[in-house]
């Protein structure tokens, strides 16, 4: 007899849950001893208050009624319901306040892969301390939680999830065709954003820094190419290079993310075994004033079942 | 050693001229060329798949590039996989086509406010319909869609055509022409950030060929 788990679901048995288990405590040492201290939140919030926190509420895929007619949602990600604690619970609470969380989060299986509607989450958040001294922090962190979960071979993509939208002010591209030029580059769909940008009829100089720009990626030289531009980013490797992990990074000025609370630099961790990034974050200075509590501040998040995936290819190699 | 970039190679209508390109770009293909049945050739980095499964293979980092037509990455919108290069190569059309001497899809619409539209690529037919302000029923089947229309399944098809031959030889004709498809370089997300360096290179000595 088949009793089905919905897609995307899954049952965790006691071989791996051990190893799971291993871990996140891993990861939560790594996190708590650095001072963060860890939450939990609903898996259930109001619709409205992930909406108040993105405009698509996260991008939220599972919403119910209560018995009273509220529009709930399964929460898509930590970071909005943090945000919404840290202005009200810890409302009094002196900035800057370090969080970190462990819990699972849903989407939408738009996609036919791997993708799972339910999936487990670790992350930080640091919220009240600005500019690229937050940033190399929660970077700094997440590095040293990988490392202690036996990673050797991971990076961390970094760019400014704001670049490419002052490019096309600065090239003064039609307002009208910036949404669709932005969609083509979430999407990486660069043969279509070069013709698109070419039918533009803008200067070569500026059609070669819409197309050229967002494809470079690489060493800390990479910036070179795009000026003050991304001057946060210089500041953020030279923290980084100063804790002796610059040679983790990758900069990659395409770098963008779906969600839209992020408002400036972004990053993505990669792993060699692993075809997909292993979780992501960045920076979100205008969020908190959404909750009535204007701070600045900055996450990351790893996505628990990948990492664990390239833990078991690293300790093949091994 | 092995080769520092893995490429997953479309069997079927662009292999030849996929294999040329690599050849081109001094990628060794004789051992792919002697193989017909071997499908994973290590030391040249190359796997051989369907052209409808290079975006999986890419997708998933089994490949860190591949080769594929944009019909094919048009129907897998649901695939992260970066679009690089346009390779020019393997031109084919998208095309609506019915019953010759007949207007079976205008009459289904006027009549009955739709039209039945059997493919073999429903994405791609159910979002033209779409962004033409027609509602369509779309079937999809998985080969021999010119029969379709002949024997009542749908009022008209979808479907990707070189030069037209087949529809003719089956009664049909072109109603209306989609975007044309070529051959793309697609590449995994990850390596894309990876492998930056060895895939720009690569990039950059197919755009020198050109």
């Amino acid at each position: 007899m088949s009793h089905p788990i919905p897609p995307g679901t899954r049952d965790v048995l006691p071989d791996e849950m051990l190893e799971l288990r291993e871990l996140t405590t891993g990861l939560s040492s790594t996190f708590t001893e650095a001072g963060y201290g860890e939450v939990w939140t609903p898996a259930l919030e109001y619709e409205a208050t992930l909406q108040a926190g993105d405009d698509s509420g996260a991008a939220a895929g599972f919403r119910l009624f209560d018995e009273q007619g509220e529009v709930l949602a399964l929460r898509s990600d930590m970071t909005i319901p943090i945000a919404r604690v840290v202005a009200t619970r810890l409302g009094d609470a002196e900035p800057p306040l370090r969080l970190c969380y462990f819990g699972h989060a849903y989407r939408a299986a738009e996609r036919r892969t791997a993708e799972l509607r339910e999936f487990l989450q670790g992350g930080v958040e640091l919220i009240g301390l600005p500019g690229a001294e937050g940033e190399a922090e929660v970077i700094a962190l997440i590095e040293e939680g990988l490392d202690r979960a036996g990673l050797r071979r991971h990076r961390v993509g970094v760019g400014d999830g704001t670049l490419f939208a002052r490019l096309l002010e600065e090239t003064e591209v039609p307002e009208e065709a910036r949404a669709e030029l932005m969609r083509l580059l979430t999407a990486r769909d660069f043969v279509a954003l070069e013709s698109r940008v070419e039918a533009l009829g803008l200067s070569a100089a500026a059609c070669q820094r819409l197309v050229s720009l967002p494809s470079l990626r690489g060493g800390v030289e990479v910036l070179d190419a795009a000026g003050e531009a991304v001057d946060d980013l210089r500041a953020l490797h030279e923290l980084l290079a100063e804790r002796g992990i610059a040679d983790r990074l990758i900069f990659d000025l395409g770098l963008v993310r779906s969600l839209s609370y992020y408002t400036g630099p972004v990053f993505e961790v990669y792993d060699p075994a692993v075809g997909f990034a292993l979780g992501g974050g960045g920076r979100y200075d205008d969020l908190l004033g959404r909750f009535g509590r204007p701070l600045a501040a900055c996450g990351m998040a790893l996505d628990v079942g990948r990492v664990h995936l390239a833990q078991a290819a690293e300790e093949r190699l091994a | 050693m092995s080769p520092p970039l893995t490429i997953a190679v479309p069997r079927g209508a662009l292999f030849a001229e996929t294999l040329d390109l690599l050849d081109r770009l001094e990628i060794d293909t004789a051992d792919v060329r002697a193989n017909d049945r071997r499908l994973w050739f290590a030391d040249a980095g190359i796997v051989t798949v369907r052209p409808s499964d290079v975006p999986t293979y890419v997708e998933h980092g089994a490949a860190d590039l591949g080769i594929t037509g944009k019909d094919v990455l048009a129907e897998r919108t649901d695939t992260d996989v970066y679009e690089l290069v346009d390779l020019g190569y393997g031109y084919c059309r998208m095309v609506v086509a019915a019953r010759e001497g007949e207007d079976a899809m205008g009459e289904s619409l006027r009549r009955l406010g739709r039209v039945r539209i059997a493919t073999k690529y429903p994405r791609t037919a159910t979002a033209w319909f779409a962004r033409t302000g027609r509602q369509a029923e779309v079937v999809e089947v998985k080969g021999s869609v010119e029969l379709a229309p002949l024997c009542g399944l749908a009022d008209g098809i979808v479907d990707l055509t070189a030069t037209g031959k087949t529809l003719v030889e089956n009664g049909l004709e072109i109603i209306e022409e989609m975007e044309p498809s070529t051959a793309r370089l697609v590449a995994n997300p990850v390596a894309h950030k990876l492998k930056a360096g060895e895939i720009d290179e690569l990039v950059a000595r197919i755009r020198g060929l050109a």
